[in-house]
């Protein structure tokens, strides 16, 4: 038998790409650019060349770890839209952390400074779920205040501990805090390739054997899927929220602090909140929340925004046009229902195809 | 009632190589109350779907009101005037019974809603039925039985003469399957005609005129109900003898395995729950009558701790337990089959498997260390998908995808498999057929036998009157009597179900 739910939630994301770039041609079409042209230096820009390679795993390291965040409180039922914050704070963490601690060995100042800026995404976060646990205040409330609150307070501290006067950016990191290395610049033609790709990836296998072989995976899914059935089963809904929401906050806060120390090496004062809290929030949508899944999605979306840059390198198409390409995806991943009708109709067809084949077999026989 | 308004011939239904309907024909007459009789995946519900055009046969035609007919949706079916009335109700909650009735057919003035003229078709219509609906009530706040009748109106207000009622009782307590049955003769009295999907004898003996049995995806015989016997029905429908006595072993020793002891328990600022006290000594069956909405919901949950305890103590096995959080109280040895199977007792979107060890998953050896097992807890699923008969493809299958009687079968399985000595069971039959009743009773049965503890809270009164050893009434918060279930008629214990302080109905 075939297997619907699987083949359509492998098929409705690829569709939804699909229709997303298909937006995204005719956009160009009408406006008199040539899709063809532009797509083609998107890919390049992306992909040719190690140093394009580099570049697109690099924007791709913080994507993955706020997509599963993200995915993981949305599993256990909440929305945590406080990845923003949750990462910004993650990242003044670690660069807080690697400036004052500067005496520390290498190796011990990294590890302590992406613990810290783990632990400030999860408390932050662990906030909203505490709320939401112990009085039910709503955590989409609560993470977008938390938001603002982690956005100038992280701008007010930059600004009165990190920088000299009249500056607005902290002094750089030690080069034995970096996640760089001469290794990873000359294997990628000197792009910010770092370090902290390869953790992404490995959190991202965590978390997928987190969800599927650990009894507070099983949890976080018993309390997403049916809370009544959970509280009968015995569990703590209030400590499977927090929970979430902490492992959620720990995953942006992560990808704050190896963005901090793989990419920007400093932190400056902001205009506003991180876009990558966000756009994480699309790639888990991309991905439904698959762990593997976000690998892929956060791969596309880093492509993108990478490539992206190349179009207008090359063309006088503007840039925004990624923009749409991204937009019309996420639209395409909100009405999946229609390419559900769509795969089931297809296949209900081709099923009734065999049958009827079948049928005039068995006559034969 | 010579004229024929439903003629299936010959219908034949495949899913891939699965044959669920296997060249089925009946007709129904004008004014006629057809059964439909067989157990959880006979076919019922999916001949019925072709009827309504949910579904297209793969062989066979139909014919309405003498017509053959090719019905590609739902829409067409109701064009036709066939009315489904669906065993999980259709209604939006948050709407008004009003709204609920007339949506996707609202009467236009000006491209506005016509409430008016539709608050004057409905209320015409419940005066020719006698339905009693309150048209302004949110359906939120209207009860199972009422819920029901807006079913019923939707399908007269788009003019159906033919109606399916699929399971329409399981839902229901006994009033309001008195009522219903009202509500069918008063359809049929009108000329309309009723398909009626059930696996309850008693109703069909009631009300239907001709029985069919279908049994796997056949037709084993067309019966006059009145000429047939209730035994020679449900032997035609399950294919072999039922055997509906329980044996009851001889219990000499007993203890004291549950005491509940001047409980209160409050629900939304009431007291649901009066100084209730009972005790459960190890191989009895205590059986809990009342209609619902008496306190029985919240006396359990109070039990399970899944609901406060405002005064009173629970001592389980001797030991105080008050307010004990569930996990606990199941650790306790504490089994419970809740009533509510789809949204309490099953996590439906997880597998069999998985629900199998909802309540042990994280104790040895299904996990370690904080790590799920899956090889052991699929090996349980298996064992106990064979132990306890669990018709599937396989312990990873979802349990949503299971029939109700499989469904249920597989929370016995899990409560009765942890080896309780106290096991609460709450309607633990409701909506399964009677092949899935004959055994769940057993099971249950067992436990008693087996010098366990047993808790029975059921709404169907023969149920109660079978297992039971001792009888408590429940109603309005408290036990208002206790009967013995030897010497006691369902006649006699639904007029204390009723309320009636009737102390000495022991003869």
């Amino acid at each position: 038998m075939f297997n619907k739910t699987k083949l359509s939630a492998i098929a409705v994301p690829v569709m939804s790409v699909i229709a997303g770039f298909i937006v995204g041609a005719i956009v160009m079409l009408i406006f008199g650019y040539n899709p063809i042209v532009n797509y083609g230096s998107l890919f390049s820009g992306a992909f040719s060349g190690a140093y394009s390679i580099g570049e697109t795993l690099r924007d791709m390291t913080p994507l993955i770890l706020t997509a599963l965040g993200f995915a993981v409180s949305s599993k256990a039922g909440f929305f945590n839209i406080g990845g923003s914050g949750q990462y910004l704070l993650g990242w003044f963490a670690a660069i807080l952390v690697t400036l004052k601690f500067h005496t520390l060995p290498g190796l011990v100042l990294i590890i302590f400074a992406i613990l810290a800026a783990a632990l400030a995404g999860g408390l932050w976060s662990g906030i909203a779920g505490y709320l939401r646990a112990y009085f039910g205040t709503s955590e989409v409330i609560t993470t977008i205040m938390l938001n603002y609150i982690a956005f100038y307070f992280v701008n007010f501290a930059v600004k009165n501990w990190l920088t000299a006067k009249g500056e607005d950016s902290s002094a750089n990191i030690p080069s034995k805090a970096s996640l760089r290395t001469p290794f990873l610049e000359n294997l990628t033609q000197n792009s910010t390739f770092h370090w902290g790709f390869f953790i992404a990836l490995l959190v991202a296998v965590i978390v997928w054997f987190y969800f599927n072989k650990t009894n507070s995976g099983f949890e976080l899914r018993s309390v997403g899927t049916n809370e009544a059935a959970s509280r009968y089963a015995g569990m703590s809904v209030k400590k499977t929220i927090i929970v979430a929401m902490f492992v959620s906050g720990i995953l942006a806060g992560l990808a704050g602090g190896l963005d901090g120390l793989g990419n920007y090496q400093n932190i400056s004062v902001s205009n506003s909140l991180p876009q990558v809290g966000y756009d994480g929030m699309a790639v888990a949508l991309l991905a439904a929340n698959n762990p593997l899944g976000i690998l892929l999605a956060a791969l596309l979306f880093a492509a993108l925004s990478i490539g992206g840059l190349s179009i207008s390198v090359f063309s006088t198409t503007p840039t925004e046009i990624v923009s749409i390409v991204t937009a019309s995806i996420i639209f395409f991943v909100g009405i999946k229902y229609a390419f559900e009708y769509l795969i089931n109709k297809f296949l209900t067809k081709k099923e009734l195809i065999k049958k009827l084949n079948s049928a005039k077999g068995d006559k034969k026989a | 009632m010579t004229t024929t308004v439903v003629e299936m011939k010959n219908i034949t239904k495949k899913f891939g190589k699965f044959t669920a309907n296997d060249d089925i024909s009946l007709t129904l007459k004008k004014g006629e109350i057809l059964a439909l009789l067989g157990e959880n995946g006979a076919g019922k519900s999916t001949l019925m779907g072709m009827l309504s055009g949910l579904l297209e046969p793969t062989a066979g035609q139909i014919f309405i009101d003498n017509k053959k007919v090719i019905m590609n949706s739902p829409r067409d079916a109701k064009a036709l005037g066939i009315g489904m009335v669906h065993q999980h109700f259709m209604l939006i909650p948050a709407f008004s019974v009003l709204e609920n009735i007339i949506l996707g057919d609202e009467p236009n003035k000006k491209g506005r809603i016509d409430y008016k003229k539709a608050a004057q078709d409905i209320e015409r219509l419940a005066d020719k039925y006698h339905l009693q609906i309150d048209i302004n009530a949110k359906v939120a706040d209207i009860t199972v039985g009422m819920q029901q009748r807006v079913e019923i109106m939707k399908a007269l207000y788009r003019n159906a003469h033919v109606f399916i009622f699929d399971e329409p009782t399981a839902a229901l307590t006994p009033q309001e399957i008195g009522e219903l049955m009202k509500i069918f003769r008063a359809l049929t009295d009108e000329g309309n005609s009723i398909i009626f999907i059930t696996h309850k004898l008693k109703e069909i003996k009631d009300v239907a005129h001709r029985c069919v049995v279908i049994r796997a995806g056949k037709i084993i015989d067309t019966v006059d109900v009145d000429n047939t016997a209730e035994e020679t029905m449900a032997e035609m429908m399950v294919g072999r003898k039922i055997d509906n006595s329980i044996e009851k072993a001889e219990i000499t020793e007993s203890k004291l395995m549950l005491e509940v002891e001047n409980v209160s328990v409050e629900k939304a600022g009431h007291t649901a729950v009066k100084n209730l006290s009972l005790n459960v000594k190890s191989g009895e069956i205590v059986g809990i009558a009342g209609v619902d909405g008496n306190g029985q919901s919240e006396l359990i949950d109070a039990l399970t701790g899944l609901r406060k305890v405002k005064t009173g103590s629970v001592k389980i096995n001797g030991v105080d337990m008050t307010n004990s959080p569930t996990r606990k109280i199941t650790e306790a040895h504490v089994g419970y089959i809740p009533e509510d199977r789809q949204n309490v007792g099953l996590i439906l979107p997880l597998s069999i498997a998985e629900n199998l060890t909802l309540k042990s998953y994280y104790k040895k050896p299904f996990s370690k260390y904080g790590f799920l097992n899956h090889k052991i807890i699929n090996q349980n699923g298996r064992d106990l998908i064979k132990a306890f008969d669990i018709r599937s493809q396989s312990e990873k299958e979802k349990v949503g995808s299971l029939s109700g009687g499989n469904q249920q079968k597989v929370i016995v399985a899990r409560e009765i498999a942890s080896n309780p000595d106290i096991l609460i069971a709450a309607n633990p039959t409701r909506g399964v057929d009677v092949g899935a009743i004959e055994y769940i009773h057993e099971k249950i049965n067992e436990q008693r036998n087996q010098k366990k503890g047993v808790l029975l809270i059921s709404f169907e009164l023969d149920e109660i009157l079978k297992l039971s050893d001792r009888v408590l009434v429940m109603h309005a918060g408290e036990i208002v009597g206790e009967i013995d279930p030897k010497n006691t008629s369902a006649e006699e214990l639904g007029l204390m179900m009723a309320g009636k302080k009737v102390t000495n109905i022991q003869k």
